[in-house]
């Protein structure tokens, strides 16, 4: 009987053995990562870490020590194939495609930063207000984050971005206030938990006022959260300031960035050049998959409960 | 004196778990609250410390009935009760180190001057030795944090003392260490006590009397 039914769960297991597999397969961090080994994991951080330096070197070194004019434009050498002196080839103008790259990622990071870190705090004050008012306060607030939500939100972006004049502030505001509704859906759920540990009671009881407990012990509680929130929230951000600068709605058109250097590039694809449109595509994928990677890992490591809620 | 008025607390309207209940603790007087688990009698702890607000009925703190409760309620009346839960672990906010923790409430009340002498008498009082007090709570066992968080109800001469099933989790010595500790702080302040537990033995060689939550119920 035994011998029977062992061959049974030997199928059954395998089963959910290749199930496991198969979620890690579709490349999801989050599915990945109980799954992979230290070794693969310890790789992916550091291989993270290391874009992420290099970038950040790179847009805090190249533009003030090089004294080259991304704006320059030189028509005899345009459309030129990547070779030694311009590794990644020149536009259409003429102008250096990597000088262009490292600039447009420049603006993009600080878009992404910027608006990133506005976002948090937006949403790290609305879902810590929503959370220690409680009672209608908070159904209200709720309410209002729902209704924020059901808007698409490149939507809303395009038409907040659309009131002002074209430049990178005008991003930053649209994307920030896009952005916080989760962070503020995160944090409210978080300071909800917390509030009801009975250290809170043992505080009130100890005479602390609603903000002595507010930020002694709520806040302190959910900056890791927010804070892992607002890191995610970076390539998420530099996807946005790149879509819309695509779209024309972003940054004016002279000005490098991700989006208007790939929307720029579509005119040569079509006569077969491809290089202004790969590398600055390279560009926004490989920053911003390395800053997702390390969130990943810092996410991992403070909790591993929640990963479905935190990607963003 | 502090009297419990036909209390009806829990949390939800339609089904309380505390169905009109009264309860007097005399001046310096110690009560053991015994029931078993799951009566009603942490709620009616947290109700009477002023934590909870109850359906029905009133809270007289000498002859001053509550105004209000948790942060509602004045600082005064808050301050008056001292609270020591079941569970450690949860009552201690886990970021601060233990002197934090005693000194929590002192710097609340905004007389964190006297933090550093007050922090180092108390912890002698509850026994905790000087290289626990810059550790946190995931650093102490579950005994040496209960002493902490008695230190921290202390810490502020509050009027009554209310013990949650303060013992429930610790062996033997240890209850024996902090059941001295209240006492002691009881005879030099004349402080009144509500313990609330289901041990029969020691709640009865602990108070000056034992109220059975059927008792109160009945009445």
């Amino acid at each position: 009987m035994a011998d029977t039914r062992s061959p049974q769960a030997e199928v059954s297991k395998a089963d959910a053995a290749a199930q496991v597999t198969w979620r890690s397969a579709t490349g999801r961090a989050a599915a990945g990562t109980r799954r992979a080994s230290r070794s693969t994991r310890a790789w992916r951080v550091w291989s993270s870490a290391a874009i992420v330096a290099a970038v950040v070197l790179a847009v805090l070194i190249v533009p003030p020590l090089v004294d080259l004019d991304e704006q320059a434009v030189h028509l005899a050498d345009k459309l030129l194939p990547p070779s030694l002196e311009h590794p990644f080839g020149t536009d259409d103008v003429g102008r250096d495609l990597l000088l262009r790259c490292v600039y447009g990622l420049r603006v993009s990071l600080l878009v992404g930063v910027v608006a990133a870190v506005v976002a948090t705090v937006i949403g790290t004050a609305v879902g810590a207000l929503a959370a220690a008012s409680g009672g209608w306060v908070d159904r209200v607030v709720m309410r209002l984050v729902d209704v924020f939500s059901s808007v698409p939100h490149l939507l809303l972006g395009i038409f907040i971005v659309a009131m002002f004049r074209p430049g990178v502030w005008p991003v930053v505001i649209s994307v920030a206030l896009t952005h916080w509704l989760s962070t503020a859906r995160i944090v409210r759920a978080e300071v909800l938990s917390l509030r009801s540990r009975p250290y809170i009671d043992a505080a009130i009881s100890g005479g602390a006022s609603r903000w002595r407990v507010t930020v002694r012990h709520l806040l302190p509680g959910v900056l890791p959260q927010a804070g892992l929130a607002a890191v995610l929230m970076v390539p998420h951000a530099i996807w946005h300031e790149s879509a819309l600068s695509f779209l024309g709605l972003g940054l004016p058109t002279h000005q490098a960035s991700l989006g208007t250097l790939v929307q720029g590039a579509r005119s040569s694809l079509l006569a077969g050049d491809w290089w202004p449109t790969l590398f600055p595509g390279l560009f926004i994928i490989v920053p911003t998959l390395a800053i997702a990677g390390l969130a990943g890992a810092w996410r991992d490591r403070i909790n591993p409960r929640r990963r479905s809620e935190l990607m963003l | 004196m502090l009297e419990l008025r036909s209390l009806t607390a829990g949390y939800d309207r339609r089904d309380p778990v505390v169905r009109e209940v009264s309860l007097t603790v005399g001046p310096g007087e110690s009560v053991g609250l015994l029931g078993p688990s799951g009566c009603g009698k942490s709620t009616l702890a947290r109700v009477a410390a002023l934590l909870h607000r109850p359906d029905r009925g009133e809270v007289v703190i000498d002859g001053e009935p509550a105004r209000g409760w948790r942060h509602r309620a004045p600082r005064a009346q808050r301050t008056a009760f001292g609270v020591v839960f079941q569970q450690p672990r949860l009552s201690a906010d886990p970021r601060l180190t233990l002197t934090q923790l005693i000194a929590e409430p002192l710097r609340a009340t905004g007389r964190g001057a006297e933090a550093p002498d007050r922090v180092r008498d108390l912890a002698r009082t509850v026994g905790l030795g000087e290289d626990l007090l810059t550790r946190r709570p995931h650093e102490v066992s579950d005994g040496q944090l209960q002493r902490a968080c008695l230190a921290r109800a202390l810490v502020l001469r509050p009027r009554w003392l209310i013990c949650d099933e303060m013992t429930a989790m610790l062996d033997a010595s240890t209850t024996a260490a902090l059941v001295t500790a209240v006492e002691d702080y009881r005879a030099d302040s004349g402080a009144g006590l509500l313990a609330v537990g289901h041990d029969k033995v020691l709640l009865e060689r602990w108070c000056d009397r034992t109220v059975h939550w059927d008792e109160l119920t009945r009445a």
